[in-house]
């Protein structure tokens, strides 16, 4: 099957830091994916690339056929393409209900009303409807964001850490509510995680970034257990472990 | 308080006024609600987290423009002089809004108040517009009808109440409906509605020409309620006023410009008649008091009564 999103020999430097050193990955259509990597490993940068809130230094992208390089955040979502952030964007002084209200408003909903009910039933934030979003707990603040993404009904969703910040035992149930939203409608999800429970749970696919650099790329247990990630993504003592 | 019903009797009982009221609060209401008009327009700005201190600029176009209109186009028509002044301030708007819809905060309100320096400039130079004096302008009709001597400026204020109702529903209406659920989500998030898919520029660039466009009609009004304009109608302090009369009503309902601009209006000929000299003082103390003790401006005691 044909690659949904390709990018090709990505650069970019921020001063003396190369947050992101010719990197190549093409995602299947369909699939779900995991990037994995340590603080600064450049796992945000590459997606404010492909999201076009950084200009590569260096290097393509294509969704679905198109060149993405150059395009605003706007235009691209307007092509199929949302993202979640690492940092919850919410509008901080509108209710749950007026977010999710705004961003079906903007997707051009049909009855914008029933789709944000359904969104609010969808992702159990019924009880939280009301709140204003600055005032949410962390997890509620995730899902939000998350849900926000999913209005466009996108065709590649990206996830900055869906979970992050967020209990341990949580974090099965936010990730269980988003893959169950976008099971059966053919999205390829790329989301970006630090627990290696959530990625060998829900990935089929493993990408690992180490300074800028693809290190492991792969079936789950292979990156997982693989040297470098264990040394470099892990974080474990390799050496002293063998 | 429902804003409709609100709106409606507040309407009905400042026409009642309007054929038996004394000349003096005649004149105090029509000048207040012509500046109501244009703080309207900045609630629409302030909901986007955006303070313009030049909408000085639109209201004293809108008042050249239907003044000129009358007294050099020999059209004193009052429903054509709003119309000019209305259009004229827009068109400009729509000009100096491409630009000025790119810049946020400190810079957004320094480049509104440049722009209107530059208008107030222009007319203190312009010795054929009277320069510092302005001129005066005499209407006599009112959409082709003749207008009763002495009675010219109770119909300009019975007019003025109208376009109040049917803008401030306007504006209710619009600011409840996903343009205004918009305009709120920039003030706290523009990169996240980039993100959905939606043009910031744009919601501000529009914002910004109904804006202007209000301020325009406003200025028209003031024109015919007094009668005269001259160059402190584009003036930094009347800019000024308008933020002031902004906040002391408060952003949450279209009525609290109006009802900030009545209270402010008749503080000022208060003051004027009994302690002239403290009224830049009084109002220094207001809007110490509003911003310590009513952030959301009086508008939120109204709320709380309901
Ligand atoms: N706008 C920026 N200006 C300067 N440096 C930046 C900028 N964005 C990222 N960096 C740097 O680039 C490197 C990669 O950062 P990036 O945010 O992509 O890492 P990450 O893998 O997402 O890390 P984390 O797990 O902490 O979120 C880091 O060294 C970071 O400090
Ligand atoms: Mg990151």
């Amino acid at each position: 099957m044909s690659a949904i999103l390709e990018a090709d020999d990505l650069h970019k430097r921020f001063g003396a830091v190369s947050a992101a050193a010719d990197i190549n990955l093409a995602l299947a259509r369909g699939s779900v994916v995991s990037v994995i990597g340590a603080n600064g490993a450049g796992k945000t940068t590459f997606l404010n690339m492909v999201t076009g809130y950084l200009r590569p230094d260096h290097g393509r992208i294509r969704f679905d056929g198109q060149e993405l390089v150059g395009r605003t955040p706007r235009q691209i979502t307007r092509l199929g393409l949302a993202r979640s952030f690492q940092i919850p964007q919410l509008f901080q002084t509108l209710s749950v209900r007026e977010n999710l209200l705004v961003a079906e408003g903007i997707a051009a909903a049909e009855r914008v009303e029933e789709a944000a009910d359904a969104l609010l039933e969808r992702f159990s934030l019924g009880p939280y409807a009301a709140r204003p979003a600055g005032l949410l707990p962390e997890g509620v603040r995730k899902l939000l964001d998350v849900a926000m993404a999913l209005v466009a009904q996108p065709k590649l969703l990206l996830l900055d850490e869906p979970t992050s910040g967020v209990a341990a035992d949580e974090k099965f149930a936010i990730m269980d509510l988003v893959m169950g939203a976008v099971r059966g409608q053919g999205v390829t999800v790329l989301f970006v995680e630090h627990d290696m429970d959530i990625v060998s749970r829900y990935a089929g696919r493993v990408v690992a970034f180490y300074d800028g650099r693809v290190i492991a790329d792969g079936a789950p247990a292979a990156v997982l257990s693989a040297e470098e990630v264990r040394r470099y993504v892990i974080g474990e003592d390799v050496r002293a472990a063998a | 308080m429902r804003t409709v019903p609100a709106l409606a009797a507040a309407s009905a009982a400042l026409l009642a006024l309007a054929p038996w009221a004394p000349q003096w609060l005649v004149f105090l209401l029509a000048l207040a609600l012509a500046k109501g008009l244009v703080v309207l327009g900045l609630l629409l700005l302030m909901r986007a987290g955006l303070v313009s201190f030049g909408q000085g600029l639109y209201f004293g176009l809108g008042a050249y423009a239907a003044a000129l209109l009358a007294h050099r186009g020999g059209l004193a028509d009052a429903a054509l002089m709003i119309v000019a002044g209305t259009l004229g301030a827009a068109a400009v708007a729509a000009l100096v809004g491409l630009l000025l819809a790119r810049y946020r905060e400190i810079f957004f309100g320094m480049l509104s108040l440049a722009f209107s320096m530059i208008l107030y400039g222009l007319l203190v130079k312009s010795s054929t517009l009277g320069s510092t004096d302005g001129f005066s302008v005499h209407v006599r009709h009112f959409a082709g009808v003749p207008l009763a001597e002495g009675a010219e400026r109770r119909i300009f204020y019975a007019a003025s109440v109208l376009a109040v109702l049917a803008l401030a529903w306007a504006l209710h209406r619009w600011l409840g409906s996903h343009w205004g659920r918009v305009t709120a989500a920039i003030r706290d998030n523009e990169l996240r509605v980039e993100y959905l898919g939606a043009s910031v520029y744009r919601v501000v660039y529009v914002n910004y020409i109904v804006a202007g466009a209000l301020a325009g009609l406003g200025g028209a009004f003031a024109a015919l309620a007094v009668g005269h304009v001259d160059p402190e109608t584009a003036y930094w302090t009347t800019s000024g006023e308008f933020v002031f009369i902004a906040i002391l009503g408060g952003t949450g309902n279209v009525l609290a410009p109006f009802l900030a601009a009545i209270i402010f209006e008749a503080l000022r000929t208060v003051a004027n008649q009994y302690a002239p000299n403290v009224w830049q003082m009084a109002l220094g103390v207001a809007m110490l008091a509003i911003i310590l003790f009513l952030p959301g401006g009086l508008w939120t005691l109204a709320r709380r009564k309901a």
